[in-house]
């Protein structure tokens, strides 16, 4: 207690340290692996699907990504989807229904705000970082690729 | 000249301890399940309490609460001298709102999760000081209320660390008094802030716990008590890691209550309710010290009792600033009556 606060702060950084209990990385990447892993393999079978209803190869991949998309949104409405991502951890973040359930969770949880200040101003709280950052490097790698190539 | 009621460097005494006339408590499905379940007055299935918003919600538990605990009392409103309460959200919309609804002089309240014992001291010291016959205090809390100000929507698919903690959903309800049947309060020790540099808001157990230990310590030292003066210390919400934290700065200083050290955030749920490390939130100290502690008083299991709420003084704006977590406590002396 008599000790200086930077000291102190030092100690007790140490001590929480010590403490605090390690993620469960083994069982988060093994669960990681197989969610991804199955939407990855839903979207196999999708894209099968559209391609087998003649669909070309870019067409059926877009209505891919649209069906997965819309199930995230389905399952985040459900309230099904955190608890997936509960054990699914990043396998259900990265993909696209991750960006999904991104925009669904707010734009659910913000509705009492009004449709306008609440929804609209509220969708994009966690994907909007993405999009900005994403649209920025891409502009960047396009003004690079084409001064340099 | 030191204030009549001082002792030492932060505890105050109470020359006719006021008493803790009745309690009342609303609790939410998850924490009604727990294995404190039996103790609560009232548990509610439905997260939105037939209200539009969760918000609304909130404050519905903490008014039916507050008017619950006023009834027992055998009182009416008009007999509360001061409405004393607090909440987690921004401006405390849950006790203004309540404190509009049931017409009593108020002061609100904020000290995070602590906002109860705060409430508790403040009204005593109003009490002994001779500025009241009755003070009604409460405090109240929501999961989704808190998740959705200090982290992500309820909804957001994301992986919660082993650390963090599970705001509780519920109310409780409290009414003080000059005399009358029931537990005492003898001593409030007012916590100083303490901030040993944590800044992860997922860890509020690690940013607590210093203040916990601070503030007890300050009591051990004013009153000159030792540890087996109390049969039970128990903390607010400072969860598994933090009362493992605390308890170790206290060892650390030679004061050992490992014998009789309980943390409420750590009472409240059993392990299998994915609540990590515990419960935490305004509602947390104050449904289980309204409900179990208070009934256990009653029962005689416990006689002397040291309660400490524990508030993580955090912002949302604060930590993006880079600004650390600092940590209050203060601590109540409950005596079976």
């Amino acid at each position: 207690m008599t000790q200086p606060l930077e000291i102190r702060k030092k100690q007790y950084k140490k001590l929480v340290d010590e403490i605090k209990p390690r993620p469960p990385l083994v069982r988060n990447t093994v669960g990681a692996f197989i969610f991804g892993g199955l939407i990855a393999l839903i979207g196999q079978f999708l894209l099968n699907f559209f391609q087998g209803q003649g669909l070309s190869v870019n067409d059926a991949g877009a209505a891919t990504s649209s069906t997965l998309v819309f199930l995230a949104a389905l399952f985040t409405g459900l309230g099904i989807y955190d608890e997936i991502a509960k054990y699914g951890g990043a396998g259900t973040i990265v993909p696209i229904n991750g960006f999904a359930n991104s925009m669904v969770s707010p734009a659910m949880e913000y509705r009492t705000e009004g449709f306008v200040l609440g929804v609209g101003a509220r969708l994009f709280t966690i994907a909007g970082p993405v999009l900005v950052f994403g649209i920025l490097s891409a502009w960047l790698v396009a003004l690079l690729y084409h001064f340099f190539r | 000249m030191v204030a009549l009621k001082k002792i030492g460097a932060q505890t105050r005494w109470f020359q006719n301890p006021p008493v803790i006339l009745a309690c009342a408590t609303i609790v939410g499905e998850k924490e009604g399940m727990g294995p404190l379940g039996h103790t609560f007055d009232k548990i509610i299935t439905d997260s939105h309490y037939h209200e539009k918003s969760w918000e609304k919600a909130e404050q519905r538990m903490l008014q039916e609460a507050m008017q619950m605990a006023v009834e027992r009392a055998g009182l009416s409103l008009k007999d509360i001298d001061f409405m004393l309460a607090g909440d987690l959200l921004n401006q405390i919309i849950s006790a203004n709102y309540t404190a509009r609804n049931l017409e009593v002089p108020f002061i609100g309240l904020y000290g995070a999760c602590a906002t109860l014992y705060e409430s508790m001291a403040l009204g005593a010291m109003l009490i002994d000081g001779g500025f009241a016959e009755y003070v009604l205090i409460g405090a109240c809390s929501h999961y989704a209320t808190a998740e959705r100000q200090y982290r992500f929507p309820v909804e957001q698919g994301v992986q919660r660390p082993l650390y963090a903690q599970w705001t509780v959903t519920g109310a409780a309800g409290m009414v003080l008094a000059r005399q009358g049947p029931g537990p005492v309060i003898t001593h409030a020790t007012i916590g100083k802030v303490v901030d040993l540099g944590q800044q992860d808001p997922m860890n509020m157990g690690a940013a607590m716990a210093p203040a916990a230990a601070d503030t007890i310590m300050y009591h051990f030292v004013d009153t000159g008590r030792t540890t087996d003066y109390y049969d039970l210390v128990v903390t607010g919400d400072l969860g598994t890691y933090g009362k493992e934290l605390a308890q170790r700065i206290l060892i650390n200083n030679g004061y050992d209550i490992t014998s009789c050290f309980a943390d409420c955030g750590v009472l409240i749920y059993a392990p299998e309710q994915d609540a990590h490390a515990g419960g935490s939130g305004c509602a947390c100290s104050a449904v289980v010290t309204c409900g179990y502690l208070l009934q256990e008083i009653q029962k005689g299991h416990y006689r002397h009792v040291l309660g400490i709420g524990t508030g993580a003084l955090l912002s949302p704006c604060s930590s993006l600033q880079g600004e650390n977590i600092p940590g209050i406590a203060h601590a109540v002396v409950i005596e079976a009556g």
